[in-house]
């Protein structure tokens, strides 16, 4: 199942005094099993391009075709295409309304309208996958959880709805490390393990480099680059100039080799740069110094 | 959904009208006011609606926008017409059955609508060209004089300030829950009345856990920063008469003046 937006843009507050365009002429295509890094100075429209992937906006021009079907048409069903794009907002914890957490990851489910077997099931399912122990978790209420665990809650009721494709927002945003990485973990194994398409919003160029098959950079409401991790993180002054960074192993590395040391012009994770740093100095060892 | 909401009717353009002294808008509002009460005939009428149409030009509002104001006042405006045209009684001019129309009744349905149309206009001049949040400054000098007699003011003021602060940040916080509950699946769009009423607590729950939150943390921001109310506090915005404020007001005047000269010159029922 793919998404294509084709020529999208759009304008907050159109027709009025305080117009402001938001995207503009976006062209894209999320291909099935992907998972792609949306990347971006803030306020640069990454939150408003990933509210058309499931029509929750509706671009001002253009399409956004999911699945072959123009999601903005006349006939078009939007519940089953929420069921197939699942969204997780920034700070998807204020979005907790229920007595218990079993009941709030059910809502989805329930709106789907699924017998309460099935719900149960997916309840303790979408409870598993975010490492959440159903028996202690369930009948306690969201409110007085942590927030790495209502940001957990959150994510499993967009889970529950068993969505093809998993939207996310942010979702390590203002999160300590051991939290962050248990999200970004989570993400990787859905990926991975059940082979759910992931698009995912971040400003932390280390996790994306070690997660995403594609890189996507806006700039003021249009993409700038497109790419992998490993082409996208080479271009140093076009990550700059769209007001990014690279990941510290891709600074490294540039800063090696403008030293005149010899190592691969393209490493950017941790494993690979360790691997080429030993390697380079086993050689060095020859040569004696 | 929620787009295209502008707190109150404020037109945020800059113009001379804008950039005038919220305490003096308002007082020139009032004066506004009276002065349409001391309207005597069409005349009169006249000369306010040039005065209101020359600020409007002056402030930038478009005519479109300026009427807007009077849209959810069309129906009492209409039955304001129709009940003192039918129900005056006096030198009959027309009738049909049991309908009278008489002279007075004419007059009065005539005065009472353009009054009421005047008032209206007057006052969304003033909200149209002061942010609610530059009037609720404006409001709380105009009253500081009653802090005499121990009226709260500053707190009123204060209170009404954060309340408006808050109405977008709220407003934008609806928008999202909605998004993110929508994005469940949840519909709050149809089914009948009940179902509508249930599908709003997904909704209302976090609203209300994020209002309290964001009011208790606020209150002890405030408190952190030693807030307390009225004594003594200096502005950020200090607010000094200028110049275009002395013109505005000499301008007004003029307007009263002509309007009771004229109201004295040429008797009430010789026009209309
Ligand atoms: N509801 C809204 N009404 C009007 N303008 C908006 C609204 N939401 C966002 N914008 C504007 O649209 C632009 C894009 O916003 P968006 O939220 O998509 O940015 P973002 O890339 O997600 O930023 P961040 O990284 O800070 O989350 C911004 O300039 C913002 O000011
Ligand atoms: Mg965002």
């Amino acid at each position: 199942m793919s998404i294509t937006l084709d020529h999208v843009s759009y304008v907050y507050s159109q027709g009025s005094a305080f117009e402001r365009p938001a995207l503009t002429d976006i062209c894209l295509t999320i291909e099935d099993g992907e998972f792609v890094a949306l990347v971006g100075h803030t306020g640069c429209g990454k939150s408003t391009l990933v509210q058309h992937l499931n029509g929750l906006l509706r671009p001002s021009s253009g399409r956004v075709i999911v699945d072959g079907e123009d999601i903005n048409a006349e006939h078009a069903d939007r519940r089953q295409l929420r069921q197939k794009v699942g969204l997780v907002f920034q700070y998807p914890e204020y979005q907790l309304f229920e007595e218990t957490v079993a009941k709030d990851i059910a809502f989805g489910p329930r709106n789907q309208g699924l017998d309460p077997d099935e719900i149960d099931r997916r309840v303790r399912l979408a409870m598993e996958m975010v490492h959440l122990d159903y028996q202690k978790y369930a009948e306690r209420s969201p409110f007085e959880l942590s927030g790495g665990q209502m940001r957990r809650v959150a994510i499993a009721g967009v889970l529950a709805m068993q969505p093809k494709v998993l939207v996310l927002d942010e979702p390590a945003a203002g999160l300590d490390p051991r939290g962050r990485d248990r999200i970004l973990g989570m993400i990787k194994e859905m990926h991975e393990t059940r082979g759910v398409t992931i698009v995912m919003v971040s400003h932390s160029m280390d996790d994306i480099a070690s997660l995403a098959t594609r890189l996507i950079v806006m700039r003021r409401g249009t993409i700038a680059a497109t790419g992998t991790p490993r082409e996208m993180f080479q271009q140093t002054a076009l990550m700059e100039e769209a007001g990014l960074g690279v990941p510290a192993c891709a600074r490294l590395c540039h800063a090696l080799r403008e030293k005149g040391i010899d190592i691969p012009a393209d490493l950017y994770t941790q494993e690979e740069m360790v691997a080429a740093i030993l390697s380079r100095w086993k050689e060095g060892g020859h040569h004696a110094e | 959904m929620l787009n295209n909401i502008t707190l109150g009717q404020y037109y945020p353009v800059d113009s001379p009208v804008h950039r005038l002294d919220p305490r003096v808008k308002i007082l020139l509002a009032i004066a506004m006011i009276v002065c349409v009460f001391l309207v005597g005939n069409l005349l009169g009428y006249g000369l306010i609606l040039v005065f209101v149409l020359f600020a409007a030009r002056l402030a930038h509002v478009p005519f479109r926008v300026l009427m807007k104001g009077l849209k959810p006042l069309r129906f009492i405006l209409i039955l304001t017409f129709l009940l003192n045209l039918f129900f005056t009684v006096g030198e009959p001019l027309w009738s049909l059955g049991f309908i009278h129309i008489t002279r007075e009744g004419l007059r009065q349905s005539i005065h009472y609508s353009l009054r009421l149309i005047f008032l209206v206009v007057s006052t969304s001049l003033l909200t149209l060209t002061t942010s609610p949040i530059q009037l609720s400054d404006g409001m709380e000098l105009l009253l500081s004089p009653l802090k005499i007699i121990h009226f709260p003011a500053h707190e009123l003021a204060m209170m009404m300030s954060i309340a408006l602060r808050f109405i977008p940040t709220l407003l934008e916080e609806t928008d999202k829950i909605m998004k993110a509950q929508m994005a469940r699946g949840a519909d709050f769009e149809s089914g009948n009345l009940l179902n509508r009423a249930k599908a709003m607590i997904p909704l209302l729950v976090p609203l209300f856990v994020s209002a309290f939150r964001r009011a208790s943390d606020l209150a002890m921001a405030m408190e952190a920063r030693c807030y307390h109310g009225g004594e003594n506090r200096t502005r950020l915005r200090v607010l000094k008469l200028k110049k275009g404020d002395l013109y505005a007001c000499l301008l007004m005047a003029l307007l009263i003046i002509a309007v009771i000269v004229e109201a004295r010159l040429v008797p009430g029922g010789l026009i209309l």
